[in-house]
């Protein structure tokens, strides 16, 4: 196929990217040095009330936005420098609360609170998914072969649910006295709020991120399962092998490149974490990177959305896409050198 | 199974099988317990006995529900519908429709059961069973608690049905563009095999990592300011890109993207690629082959990227619920907003009623695209 024929197929393609995802982040890149703000300027006003035989009046000094003709506010849009970053981060704050070793104080800064959240929630997640789709694939590989269909319908349901009406529904099984509440409440013997403090709820997101991923992770397992070497299988139980021996020499290796495969897009989505945020309205106590992203971007009560911050936090989370992409990039460069 | 050296214990089979139907449990019953609290009355929903929201006494109180009889003749007509559309449906669907239009046929014969079932079950059902219920004594009695007046409130009163409409316009458009998009790009991709395919490949691997919000951070001034420097292009009537449905399907259909080329790659990967060269022999250019050898052999990798399309779409919630204003919102946003704004009760009900509308598609959707989901999620591994 010769580069103008390549071209044509892939051209619409390429040419969509870039217009919507490429320039997009070359202009947050550019915004985040930017800020666009109304020009305010001070203005005397007499402010009179009235009373008996005079009016009181009191002057004094109020800043509002300017005016142009059309009564729209004039905006002026300065180059800062990395003033949006610092707002983002608030670095001597915060290298004052590590100096302290006081996390408290860090915790106040809403970036190192969403980063914190962020990497423990990916981190903890990604052995329970992996573990939870290898139980499952394997517990669907020793049924009977009618019940498989249904089984892989009933996992499919919580992979294909909406994310956020997957997390809505967890949050009304808990919710106040919801009967899984109520469940353990009478379980414990005592009284249980599960939404009033952050680590409840982090635990709940968690156990949603997993109920979510898991049967992925499974049918992926599952379709690895079928092409294991039955051969290899028995000759390792006439070697003696024990079940366990043989799930940890033969199956697990067998299966190392999906569950690269599967860690790799877990890392990747998690990272992203967001619908959990917003599904159990938990932003009081857990904030993750892109749920503060969103939050900038949202305009507050006075329809200002600070865009410049947004692009700030946004850069931040960039380089943490980067680390985790360093190392599987690596490899799919070494496989495509050494292919050819 | 095949050979006796690794034949299980029954013990162990036993033990599996328990943890498999827990599995299945804990899948399931999230959404089976949204479905049933979607039709109960405020009180019985919200009730801490799992008892109580199943039977709903407080719906049974204010005369919502059913009897026994209701529930046997329901079944009974759903079990009927299932029975046609497995058993009777197919051979009549082949015998009346031409040879090579059989989806066509397809299309109006799931149209006619589909109907027919919700007249038959809505309409019919209830005014028969008014008549038969008095006539039966106990097992006429109501002893299941279940109203549908939530439904009611989220389609008609609360105007669902606008968002559903918007839904519908934004994932139709976002899986026709970017199939179209996404064939001829895979198609190139998986047939060369030069450097540039590969950096290509690569870089949209970077973009799938993407957080979205990242990028409607950069959408939102330019589409916000769009009738501005789309003046001088565009003259006066230069549209303001922000809350336009067609904006939004396209940053979709690029967000998608990625993941789109790289799935219909490897699918193209598995038709052999002597198909596409014989053709080449005969005459044919690049884009005639494509079209008369590759397209009649394409549709099932199509198909299977295309449920993911659709579900990327329909799922969305960070890009709509930023770049749509308030008359063009789809279903999803829609619902956070309900589920965030209002406190009573009720008003939860109505959301949980309005969650398991948006859900009830999908779960059609798996029921009749299992096998296509599974081979996509497979295949993207198997490659990736």
């Amino acid at each position: 196929m010769n580069f103008r024929t390549f071209a044509a197929f892939v051209g619409p393609s390429v040419f969509m990217m870039l217009l919507f995802i490429a320039f997009p982040l070359v202009s947050v890149f550019q915004q985040s040095f930017y800020v666009t703000q109304p020009i305010y300027e001070t203005v005397e006003k007499e402010t009179c009330t009235p009373g008996f035989v005079t009016q009181t009046c009191v002057t004094e000094q109020v800043s509002q936005p300017k005016l142009d003709e059309h009564g729209e506010i004039i905006t002026q849009t300065q180059y800062v420098g990395l003033q949006s970053y610092r707002n983002v981060l608030e670095p001597e704050r915060a290298w004052r609360a590590i100096s302290d070793g006081s996390w408290n104080v860090l915790s106040t800064i809403n970036f190192w609170k969403a980063l914190r959240f962020t990497l423990t929630f990916t981190l903890i997640t990604l052995p329970l998914v992996v573990g939870c789709g290898l139980g499952i694939a394997i517990l669907i590989n020793n049924a009977a072969r009618s019940i498989r269909g249904p089984v892989i319908f009933i996992s499919l349901l919580p992979f294909i649910i909406t994310p956020v009406i997957g997390v809505l529904s967890i949050n009304w099984l808990f919710r106040g006295d919801g009967i899984l509440t109520a469940m353990m409440e009478w379980w414990l013997n005592r009284d249980i709020a599960l939404f009033a403090q952050a680590w409840t709820i982090e635990v709940l997101m968690m156990i949603y991120r997993v109920w979510h991923v898991a049967p992925f992770a499974a049918i992926i397992f599952y379709a690895g399962l079928q092409t294991v070497n039955q051969d290899s299988l028995e000759s390792a139980v006439i070697d003696g092998a024990t079940r366990w021996q043989r799930l940890k020499y033969i199956v697990i290796p067998h299966l190392m490149p999906l569950i690269i495969f599967v860690s790799m897009i877990h890392l990747m989505d998690s990272y992203r974490v967001f619908e959990e945020i917003v599904g159990f309205s938990s932003q009081g106590y857990v904030i993750s990177l892109q749920w503060l992203t969103f939050d900038y971007l949202t305009p507050d009560q006075a329809g200002n959305r600070s865009i410049s911050r947004a692009s700030a936090n946004s850069m931040l989370t960039m380089i943490g896409v980067v680390i985790l992409l360093i190392l599987p990039l690596r490899r799919t460069w070494r496989d495509h050198k050494g292919g050819h | 199974m095949s050979s006796r050296a690794l034949r299980q214990p029954l013990s162990l089979r036993l033990t599996s099988n328990i943890f498999l139907a827990l599995w299945c449990l804990i899948a399931a019953f999230p959404i089976f317990w949204i479905v049933v609290m979607s039709f109960k009355s405020p009180v019985d929903a919200f009730d801490s006995n799992a008892l109580n929201v199943i039977f709903g006494p407080a719906t049974l109180g204010v005369g919502k529900g059913l009897s026994l009889l209701d529930i046997i003749l329901g079944v009974a007509v759903i079990w009927a519908t299932i029975v046609i559309a497995k058993k009777t449906l197919p051979p009549m669907v082949k015998s009346y429709s031409k040879p090579g239009q059989e989806w066509f046929g397809w299309v109006i014969g799931v149209l006619v059961v589909l109907v027919g079932f919700l007249v038959v079950f809505f309409v019919v059902l209830p005014a028969v069973l008014s008549v038969l219920n008095p006539w039966f004594g106990p097992l006429g009695r109501d002893v299941l608690g279940l109203t549908t007046e939530h439904y009611k409130t989220v389609w008609i009163d609360r105007g669902f049905s606008n968002n559903f409409k918007n839904s519908l316009i934004v994932t139709t458009g976002v899986v026709t563009v970017s199939l179209t998009v996404g064939t001829l790009a895979g198609y190139g991709l998986a047939r060369s095999g030069s450097t540039l395919a590969f950096w290509i490949l690569i870089v949209a691997l970077v973009f799938r990592a993407l957080p979205h919000s990242v990028l409607v951070a950069g959408y939102l001034p330019v589409f916000i300011n769009s009738a501005e420097w789309l003046a001088p292009i565009l003259g006066d009537n230069a549209p303001t890109l922000y809350g336009k449905p067609f904006a939004v399907i396209a940053v979709l259909v690029a967000i998608n993207q990625p993941f789109t080329i790289w799935m219909l790659r490897s699918f193209f990967q598995n038709i052999p690629a002597e198909l596409d060269e014989a053709a080449r022999v005969d005459g044919c250019s690049h884009f005639q082959a494509f079209r008369r050898v590759i397209m009649p052999v394409m549709w099932p990798g199509v198909i299977t990227t295309g449920l993911f399309s659709f579900l990327l779409a329909y799922n969305d919630f960070l890009v709509t619920a930023l770049l749509l204003d308030a008359q063009n919102q789809t279903m999803v946003p829609a619902i956070v907003g309900m589920f965030n704004r209002e406190t009573t009760t009720t008003d939860q009900v109505v959301a949980v009623a309005a969650a398991v509308s948006i859900t009830a598609p999908l779960i059609f959707l798996v029921l009749i695209f299992q096998r296509q989901i599974v081979s996509g999620l497979t295949a993207g591994a198997v490659k990736g």
